[in-house]
């Protein structure tokens, strides 16, 4: 049953946009009801493809007329279903806003729309020795957009940080419909900072200016296996406590590594209970130095094996089985869940025990895939849900997880977000009041709750009239036409 | 009835009458988040207008604040807890934030420098300031991965945690630097820790003129060498600039070494030591000092530009395009109106002598002041912290 609240809009959608960039047909719109999280489905009311900034304000200001929600939606490759539409609501997919605007290498920086691929930025400079330093593993598809809404991460923020460490400045639609421009040149409150990694809660990105990076001298790769991962967990830490930063430090545990097998063949080295990959870039002659320290870690830490990659196809082949690893689980179990928490990496050994007990009380297995060096763990949850009760035992495990992530002071989420996902999950983590004083961002931003409604907070709640703006009553008040309760 | 100090008394929190004749009539010394709150609370009940301080090294910067009845001083807010095997430190607002460049049995170090030398870690989040590795690491805003802060209501929230690695909720911390005491006491910051690097070297080189200085600041900052900053120091018109360069972590000789190589025939040295000027700012104390944002490409032509104003000292870090200024008080009318209407620079007077800054917006033009504006009436809607201090009423 169609929405008529939609009608209008949809109308003003047509003018605005034109057919072509307006869906409604019910089967068209079902490519859009959800996106990496694939458990969670709706149907969007309407689907709008903007291809400028203008466009993207002229429909919020519809929406923001009609108090209609919206949503923004990048490439659809988010896994906490940030970008799960409302059947109540505007879907607004900014895959048709890709063009890099501007690559300004003296100053470092490139200007793109926010459909741009994460890739295509670093394939715009590669040439000229730089390249955009976030890489979620999804960097062939995911959207420049998406990235900011999410603060993604990726294998190397380790040593180069998440999206908030590299734009520069934003160009946003405020839920009120208004162009502004968020840069780091501006003086007072970092709202840039504040605006990236909230998830579309505060507005529709249409502008990023990101930095660009400097390529590194040189790059090593190594691959380490231990008989178990407290072994590679140990070695982690010698690294880290002897002084080095590495680009990426991952590992796989036996599940990970029996699935990225039977996935890609990715031919690491047989009988190994862990694996751990260290990537280090920089200038040669430091990442010289490093690697021989590493090197000498790992052995002393009970390495039984070492791979060295010194060129990109062989750095290809040892990333393969990681970066292959979460679809790979595919091949071991009918379903899984890919759970994402972060302890302080100290921590690890105690909740990866804790994780294996847990597993074994439930019986569900749980692969274990993380990025060691800021102890971000990707736990996969597998399951079969033709199983009568598995799905709900394994929903149990994972949030377990969670909960041993929040009790050993870390987080709920490392760079997945929390969506609609692990918004029940907040209270964990955070106190009402923090809760709480969140909201007043929130509601200084989007005082009617239309952009992304139901994501991030565990409960919606209203914001109220603006406190200290002293506004009159409201004229319908005035003139005896409402009443306010 | 009880008077707003009796109840400031109250509290527990000791509390004195200010020197006769000084702005705050009240200055407390709280020890804990929770005295912070129990402060915050009174302030709110009586009406009174708070304006947080650590160590005062930068209490003159923006605008004077339009009431101030309590001095909430940070000196007393001094635990640390350090982590050595997570790189992360939990600090009260109140520490020197040089307490935090060394650590006892552990090389490592919070990455950020502090070109005020005595700053506290309340005091360098609430002005976003940062020294010559900001090219590196980026700045306090980069670095923080937590905080707790105390509203003007006496509501204690915080937000981020203990990892590095976090996207939970909306990061406060942000919206926290740069606020400049107007939307909550910052009383708790949690860290990154990077480890110290064990060889340091400074290349410093000397163009003979302001023409070459754009081309050679861009060589150093592409440099695979991977300098932690390019800095830059111009003691004005008439003199011709020298830029510094860090080099820090392992084989730091050999890669100094290659950045002498992009000198372009200038002038180049290799040193252990920093130059004398490194991470100072400009100018005297009492005097003006601005700070600049420009395109880093476009930091020599502004500087020849600027010359015709007359004599402006100009220090700072040329690679990221921020830079500090310290005009004498009779050029910074001049100054001002050549970098943001001329050049198209952001100016911000953060210090000024009273007579030299009049008629002019320490400010100047901020795109999202009315956004800024929004979050201001909802965190603090009596307009109690710091009120005036920053752009547009703020």
């Amino acid at each position: 049953m169609p929405d008529t609240a939609l009608d209008e809009p949809v109308r003003r959608f047509l003018e605005i946009l034109g057919p072509g960039s307006v869906i409604t047909d019910p089967v068209r719109l079902r490519t859009y009801e959800c996106d990496g999280l694939t458990h969670h489905r709706t149907s969007p009311g309407v689907v709008v493809l903007p291809e400028t900034a203008e466009q993207v304000a002229a429909i919020v200001r519809v929406c923001a007329r009609h108090g209609v929600p919206f949503v923004a939606r990048g490439a659809g490759t988010g896994l906490s279903g940030g970008a799960l539409p409302r059947t109540d609501g505007v879907l607004v997919v900014t895959s048709r806003m890709r063009r890099i605007l501007s690559i300004d290498l003296p100053n470092r920086l490139a200007v793109v729309e926010p459909g741009v691929t994460n890739l295509a930025i670093t394939e715009a400079v590669r040439e000229q020795g730089y390249y955009y330093a976030p890489d979620p593993s999804s960097q062939q598809v995911c959207s420049i957009g998406g990235n900011v809404a999410e603060n993604s991460g990726g294998a190397h923020c380790l040593k180069y940080g998440f999206t908030v460490n590299h734009v520069l400045a934003l160009e946003i639609v405020t839920p009120d419909g208004d162009l502004v421009e968020l840069s780091h040149t501006d003086p007072g409150y970092d709202l840039l900072g504040a605006f990236v990694g909230s998830e579309g809660t505060l507005g529709i990105t249409t502008k990023v200016t990101v930095r660009l990076t400097r390529a590194p001298q040189a790059v090593t790769t190594l691959l380490a296996a231990f008989d178990d991962v407290e072994s590679g967990g140990r070695a982690v830490s010698a690294i880290i406590g002897g002084g080095i930063l590495p680009a990426a430090i991952e590992m796989m545990d036996a599940l990970a590594i029996e699935a990225a097998e039977a996935a890609v063949a990715c031919s690491y080295p047989e009988g190994a209970g862990a694996v751990l990959i260290v990537e280090l870039d920089g200038p040669s002659p430091e990442v010289a130095h490093q690697f021989a320290e590493v090197r000498r870690i790992c052995e002393e830490n009970g390495a039984f094996e070492l791979r060295v990659a010194a060129d990109p196809a062989e750095r290809a082949a040892v990333w393969k089985g990681r970066k292959s690893a979460f679809a790979a689980v595919g091949r071991i179990s009918p379903a899984y869940i890919v759970q994402d928490g972060v302890v302080p990496r100290t921590a690890l050994p105690e909740v990866l025990a804790d994780i294996e007990r847990i597993s074994g009380e439930h019986g569900i297995r749980v692969a274990n895939v993380f990025h060691a060096g800021d102890g971000n763990l990707h736990p996969l949850v597998l399951f079969d849900d033709d199983e009568p009760g598995a799905a709900e035992r394994a929903e149990l495990v994972s949030g377990r997880i969670l909960d041993l992530c929040v009790e050993h002071g870390g987080s709920i989420t490392g760079e997945h977000g929390v969506g609609i996902d692990k918004s029940r999950y907040m209270t964990k983590m955070f106190s009402e009041d923090d809760l709480a004083t969140m909201q007043l961002v929130r509601c200084a931003f989007d005082p009617e709750g239309l952009s992304n409604p139901g994501k991030v907070f565990p409960t919606p709640r209203l914001c109220g009239e603006a406190p200290g703006v002293r506004r009159g009553a409201h004229p319908l008040v005035e003139s005896g036409q409402a009443e306010q309760f | 009835m009880e008077t707003p100090f009796e109840a400031l008394r109250g509290t527990g929190v000791p509390v004195e009458p200010a020197a006769p004749g000084d702005a705050p009539r009240w200055v407390a010394y709280p020890g804990t988040t929770a005295e912070v709150a129990a402060l915050m609370r009174v302030s709110a009940e009586h009406d009174l207008a708070v304006v947080p301080s650590g160590a005062g090294t930068k209490l003159a910067w923006g605008n004077p604040p339009e009431r101030c009845d309590l001095l909430l001083r940070t000196g007393r807010l001094t635990s640390l807890e350090h982590s050595p095997g997570d790189l992360v430190v939990r600090v009260s607002a109140g520490l020197p934030v040089g307490t935090l460049a060394s650590f006892p049995g552990v090389a490592q170090e919070l990455a950020l420098d502090d070109p005020l030398g005595a700053g506290t870690v309340g005091g360098t989040l609430a002005t976003a300031v940062a020294g010559p590795r900001r090219f590196r690491y980026g700045t306090a805003r980069d670095l923080l991965i937590g905080v707790t802060v105390v509203l003007a209501d006496g509501t204690v929230a915080t937000s981020g945690g203990r990892v590095v690695k976090n996207v939970a909720g909306y990061d406060l911390g942000k919206l926290l630097c740069g606020s400049y005491g107007t939307l909550g006491v910052v009383t708790e910051a949690v860290f990154r820790l990077h480890p110290v690097a064990p060889e340091r070297r400074w290349i410093t080189v000397e163009p003979d003129s302001l023409a070459a200085l754009d081309g050679l600041v861009a060589a150093l900052a592409a440099s695979q060498a991977e300098p932690s900053a390019v800095e830059v120091d111009w003691p004005g018109t008439g003199s011709a600039p020298v830029v510094a360069a860090l080099v820090e972590g392992t084989a730091a000789g050999e890669r100094a070494a290659a950045v002498r190589e992009l000198a372009g025939g200038h002038p180049a040295r290799v040193r252990d030591e920093a130059p004398g000027w490194w991470n100072t700012l400009p100018g005297d104390p009492g005097g003006v000092l601005c700070e600049l944002r420009l395109p880093p490409a476009e930091v020599g032509r502004t500087l020849r530009e600027v010359t015709a104003c007359g004599p402006v000292r100009v220090r700072g870090s040329a690679a990221s395009g921020v830079l500090w200024a310290a005009p004498p008080p009779d050029v910074l009318p001049a100054f001002v109106s050549a970098v943001r209407d001329r050049l198209g620079g952001r100016l911000v007077v953060l210090a000024a002598p009273y007579d030299a800054i009049e008629g002019i917006d320490r400010w100047g033009p901020v795109g999202a002041l009315p956004l800024m504006r929004r979050v201001k009436e909802r965190f603090d809607p009596d307009r109690r912290l710091s009120p005036g201090r920053f752009a547009g009423g703020i």
